[in-house]
C-alpha cells in the first residue's frame, strides 16, 4: 500500500525508521562514547528517530539503566554536534535500558531478550531490532550464537520473512538487523568464516558492514563529481590519466589500540577496506542506476579487475615508525609503544602499486599508501594527468610546470582541487602550477550529518546501498592476501622516523616508475 | 572584518567586496547562493543573525535591504561584514529617499553571478512576492505569514498571488509534524475518514497542515482552537480509532495508535535559523506547498 502522505516531490519529509530498538554491544568502548551515542542523540535532535525509539546497552558492568543513561548523557554533552536540548534528551533517555552480562552467559542474553520484549510492550517497538556489534571480532561468534539461541535473532530474520499468520505488531513481525564494523576478518579465510557465521543467523540483506572511514556523504560526493558532470568523464581514462594516488595518512600513532593493531597492520586495517573501496569508486564504470545493486555490480567489476604487481618486492613497500619528532613533540617508536612486542614485524605504513585491467585503465598504475605517524592527517584521491604532448614555449618557460592533477580531498576539509599551469605575472613568459579549490564549504560539515548518523539512519531505515557486501570484502582480501604472504616471508619492515612521510622504500617504489608521491 | 560606507554606490560596495575577497583569499568561491533579506531596521539584527547561522550549512552572500523612506534625498549607506563568525559575506544596505523605490538597482550588481538567488521577507511581505522588484531577482521567495498581524488573511493573499518558487516559513514549521505523520502512515492502518488539527488561534502552519491532509488524503480536515503553544495536535480518525500526535508543551509529543502503547518523541519548536537552513536546502519550487496553499484557498476557512 502506498502512503498518500509521501510524495517524491515533497523533499522536506525525511524517511523515519519504524519504531525500533537499537541494542548496542560494547557500550563502554571509545567508539560508543565518542561516536555512536552522540550520533543517536543528534538523530533524535534532528527529528529522524522514530517515536518510541529505544536503546539497550549490553556490557560487563554492574550498571543499572540510569547508570548507563548517565554515561550516555555525558557522552552526548561532550561529543554531540547539535546543541544540547534537555527535552530531546529526556525523551531519549526514557527508552534507555542496560543489561549487564558477559557474552558467554545464557542468562544475560535471556535477560536481554526479556528487556527488548518488555520494550515492545511499553514503548511499542514492534519487534524491530538492530544489533550493533561494537566489539572485537573475536567476540562475534559468541554474541551471534547467543542472539540465535535466545531467540533475539528471531523469525523476522528468517530468509522467508515472518511466519505466515503472525499477528500484526507482534515481535515475530519485526525486522532484525546486525551491524558489524571493519575489520571484516584478517584474511580471505577468516572473512569467509565471519560471513558464514553471520549468514547462518541473519539473511544477507540484514547484515550491515560498516567502514567508518568511508562516510556515505563522501561516497555520494564522489559519485556526484564523476557522474553528474560532463567535464571529467571524457578524460577519466588511460588516454589522459598518467596515474592515480590514493592516500590515507594519519598523524597519530596506535594509541591505546595495541591489542587490536599488532599483527593486523596498516594494510589490513586501511588498504583492505578503505583504500580499495576508494579505488573501486574511482575506477568503476558508470552504474546504470544509483540503486544498491547497480552500484555494487560496478564496484565488484572494478575490484575483480585489480592486479597485484608481478614482482611484489618491487611493487610494494612497508614501514614501521621509529621514535622521532612529530609536530613539535617527541613521540615513541612503534616498537616502544605499550603492549607491542619489541620484535613485532607489524607494518604501520604500507604502499602498493596496483593495476586495473580494463580498457579504460590498462597501463595506468594506482598507487595506494597509508601510514601512521605521518606529518599530517589527510585522505585524498589524486588523479594525475599526463603532460601535454607538446609545449609551445621555450624549455625554460615551463620548467616549473608539473602535471595537471584533480585531487578529491576526502578529509579533512572535504573538497576538490584542480591543479594546472598558469602564467606568472610579469613581462617574462613563465608557467607555474596553481590550485583551483572547491571546499564543500568552510563550515559546511557543521550541519551536514556525520558519517555515523547517516550510517545508523540507514541501518534503522533498512537502506544498505553503500555498505560493502561480503563479495566485495572477499575480493579485497584476494587482492591483499598474496601481498601479506609475501611480507610475512620478507623480514622486518623498514623504519621511518615519526613525523616524516614514510620509509625510503616507498619513495624508491615510485622512483622506479619515474614518479614521486604527492607531498603530504 | 567590518567596514561602513556612507553615501555610497553599488559599484563602490562591489569594489570593497572584491578587495575583501582578495585580502582574505577566495571568499566568493565557497558561496553557494545569494540571500537577499528585505527587512526593517527593527528586524534586521535577528534576521541577519539567523541568516549567518544558516550560512554555516549554506555559505551565502547575505544582502540585507532596509528601506528608509522618509523625506531625505536619495542615499545609500552600506555596511560590509566578512569573515567574522560565519562563512560568506554580509552586506547591509540602508536605502533612503526615492532610491528606496529602486532598491533592485542597488542589489542587482551586488549578487554573486551565476549563483542562485533567494529573497526572504522576515516581516511584512508583498502579496505577490514574485512580482516584487526584489522578488523578481530570486528563484525562491520566502515569506513568513506568521510574522504578519493577521496570519490567516496573509495566507489567503499569498495563495492568490502564488507563483512556483514561493514558500512560507509557516509551511517550514510544519515539516516535523508532517514527517511524523508520514512515518505513522508508513505502517498499516485502517481507513481514514477525517482529520483535526489543534492549534492556537491564527496559526498559519495549522491551516496549511489541515489543507495538506485534506488534499493528500481526500478527507475533510478541520481546525480546533486550543491554548497552544503553536500547533498542539493532529488527529486522524480511522475506523479502528484515532491515530493522533499531541504536543501540549511545545517540546515533547505523544504518538497514539489504536491498540498500541503510546510512543513519545521530542518535537521542539525550531528557531528561525533552523527554518531558514531547511528552506535553503532545495531551490526548486515546492509544489507540495503550492498544492496545500491552493487547497487552503478553496476549502480553508
Amino acid at each position: 500500500m502506498t502512503n498518500p502522505l509521501r510524495d517524491p516531490r515533497d523533499r522536506r519529509i525525511p524517511r523515519i525508521a519504524e519504531p525500533s530498538v537499537l541494542v548496542l554491544f560494547g557500550v563502554t568502548g571509545d567508539l560508543a562514547r565518542k561516536k555512536l551515542l552522540p550520533a543517536i542523540y543528534d538523530l533524535a535532535n534532528r527529528g529522524l528517530l522514530p517515536p518510541g525509539f529505544s536503546l539497550v546497552g549490553f556490557a560487563r558492568r554492574d550498571w543499572k539503566d540510569q547508570d548507563f543513561a548517565q554515561v550516555a548523557h555525558e557522552a552526548v554533552r561532550e561529543h554531540a554536534r547539535t546543541p544540547f536540548r534537555e527535552a530531546v534528551w529526556q525523551q531519549l533517555s526514557e527508552g534507555v535500558r542496560f543489561v549487564p552480562g558477559e557474552f558467554g552467559q545464557d542468562e544475560a542474553f535471556d535477560r536481554l531478550a526479556q528487556t527488548v520484549t518488555l520494550l515492545d510492550a511499553e514503548r511499542g517497538t514492534a519487534g524491530n531490532r538492530a544489533y550493533y556489534l561494537s566489539i572485537p571480532p573475536g567476540k562475534f561468534p559468541a554474541v551471534v550464537r547467543q542472539l540465535e539461541r535466545s531467540g533475539l535473532a528471531g523469525d523476522g530474520a528468517r530468509p522467508g520473512g515472518p511466519p505466515p499468520g503472525a499477528p500484526r505488531g507482534s515481535a515475530a513481525e519485526g525486522w532484525r538487523r546486525v551491524v558489524v564494523e571493519k575489520p571484516f576478518g584478517h584474511d580471505l579465510a577468516s572473512a569467509r568464516q565471519l560471513n558464514d557465521l553471520l549468514a547462518s543467523v541473519f539473511p544477507s540483506g540484514s547484515v550491515f558492514r560498516i567502514d567508518h572511514y568511508l562516510g556515505k556523504e563522501t561516497v555520494q560526493n564522489l559519485l556526484a563529481l564523476r557522474f553528474a558532470n560532463t567535464l571529467f568523464e571524457p578524460i577519466w581514462n588511460r588516454r589522459y590519466v598518467d596515474h592515480v594516488q590514493i592516500t590515507m595518512a594519519e598523524d597519530i600513532g596506535i594509541g591505546g589500540r595495541a591489542g587490536y593493531y599488532d599483527g593486523i597492520g596498516a594494510a589490513r586495517d586501511v588498504i583492505q577496506n578503505h583504500l580499495l573501496q576508494l579505488l573501486a569508486l574511482t575506477a568503476m564504470e558508470e552504474p546504470v542506476s544509483f540503486d544498491a545493486e547497480a552500484l555494487r555490480a560496478e564496484k565488484f567489476k572494478a575490484l575483480s579487475a585489480v592486479q597485484v604487481p608481478g614482482d611484489l618486492a618491487e611493487g610494494t613497500a612497508r614501514g614501521q615508525y621509529a621514535a622521532g619528532w612529530q609536530g613539535g613533540m617527541p613521540v615513541r617508536g612503534y616498537l616502544e609503544e605499550n603492549g607491542i612486542a619489541r620484535d613485532s614485524v607489524t607494518e604501520t605504513y604500507a604502499a602498493v602499486r596496483l593495476g586495473v585491467d580494463t580498457r579504460r585503465w590498462a597501463g595506468v598504475p594506482f598507487y595506494l599508501r597509508t601510514g601512521k605517524r605521518l606529518p599530517v592527517r589527510m585522505t585524498e584521491i589524486a588523479v594525475i594527468f599526463q603532460r601535454a604532448p607538446h609545449l609551445p614555449f621555450n624549455a625554460t618557460d615551463a620548467r616549473e610546470l608539473g602535471q595537471n592533477a584533480l585531487v578529491i580531498r576526502v578529509q579533512p576539509d572535504e573538497g576538490v582541487t584542480l591543479r594546472f599551469g598558469s602564467k606568472v605575472p610579469g613581462s617574462a613568459m613563465e608557467v607555474r602550477d596553481v590550485n583551483m579549490d572547491f571546499a564543500y564549504g568552510e563550515s559546511f560539515t557543521e550541519a551536514s550529518p556525520e558519517a555515523y548518523e547517516r550510517l545508523l539512519l540507514d541501518v534503522l531505515v533498512g537502506d544498505p546501498p553503500l555498505f560493502p557486501r561480503h563479495e566485495e570484502v572477499e575480493l579485497s582480501w584476494k587482492i591483499l592476501d598474496p601481498i601479506e604472504e609475501f611480507w610475512a616471508g620478507a623480514g622486518r619492515p623498514e623504519q621511518y622516523p615519526a613525523g616524516t612521510s614514510g620509509p625510503p622504500g616507498a619513495d624508491a617504489l615510485m622512483a622506479r616508475d619515474g614518479r614521486t608521491w604527492r607531498r603530504l | 572584518m567590518r567596514i561602513e560606507l556612507t553615501d555610497t554606490t553599488a559599484s563602490a560596495v562591489r569594489t570593497e567586496l572584491t578587495k575583501f575577497s582578495q585580502r582574505l583569499g577566495g571568499l566568493t568561491t565557497g558561496v553557494v547562493l545569494n540571500l537577499i533579506i528585505v527587512t526593517s531596521e527593527a528586524d534586521q539584527h535577528d534576521a541577519v543573525r539567523a541568516a549567518s547561522q544558516a550560512g554555516r550549512e549554506h555559505p551565502c552572500r547575505v544582502i540585507a535591504v532596509i528601506a528608509r523612506n522618509g523625506r531625505s534625498g536619495s542615499r545609500l549607506d552600506a555596511e560590509i561584514v566578512v569573515g567574522e563568525d560565519a562563512p560568506g559575506q554580509t552586506v547591509v544596505l540602508r536605502i533612503y529617499g526615492e532610491l528606496s523605490q529602486h532598491a533592485d538597482s542597488v542589489v542587482t550588481p551586488l549578487l554573486v553571478s551565476d549563483t542562485p538567488v533567494v529573497t526572504w521577507w522576515p516581516g511584512a511581505a508583498p502579496s505577490v512576492a514574485a512580482a516584487d522588484p526584489i522578488g523578481v531577482l530570486a528563484q525562491r521567495r520566502v515569506t513568513d505569514a506568521a510574522a504578519s498581524d493577521q496570519p490567516v488573511q496573509m495566507l489567503t493573499r499569498l495563495a492568490a498571488g502564488y507563483q512556483p518558487g514561493d514558500t512560507d516559513l509557516a509551511w517550514t514549521r510544519a515539516t516535523p509534524w508532517r514527517s511524523l505523520l508520514a512515518a505513522a502512515l508508513d505502517r498499516p492502518h485502517s481507513a481514514i475518514s477525517s482529520a483535526t488539527v489543534g492549534a492556537e488561534q491564527e496559526n498559519a502552519s495549522a491551516d496549511l497542515m489541515a489543507a495538506w491532509l485534506a488534499a493528500r488524503l481526500g478527507i475533510p480536515a478541520q481546525l480546533e482552537n486550543t491554548a497552544g503553544p503553536g500547533v498542539t495536535g493532529i488527529s486522524l480518525a480511522t475506523t479502528a480509532g484515532p491515530i493522533a500526535i499531541n504536543r501540549f508543551d511545545g517540546r515533547n509529543a505523544t504518538l497514539s495508535r489504536p491498540g498500541e502503547p503510546d510512543r513519545h518523541v521530542a518535537l521542539h519548536r525550531r528557531d528561525t535559523a533552523d527554518l531558514l537552513a531547511e528552506e535553503l536546502r532545495r531551490l526548486d519550487p515546492d509544489e507540495v506547498y503550492g498544492e496545500a496553499l491552493a487547497e487552503f484557498a478553496t476549502h480553508g476557512r
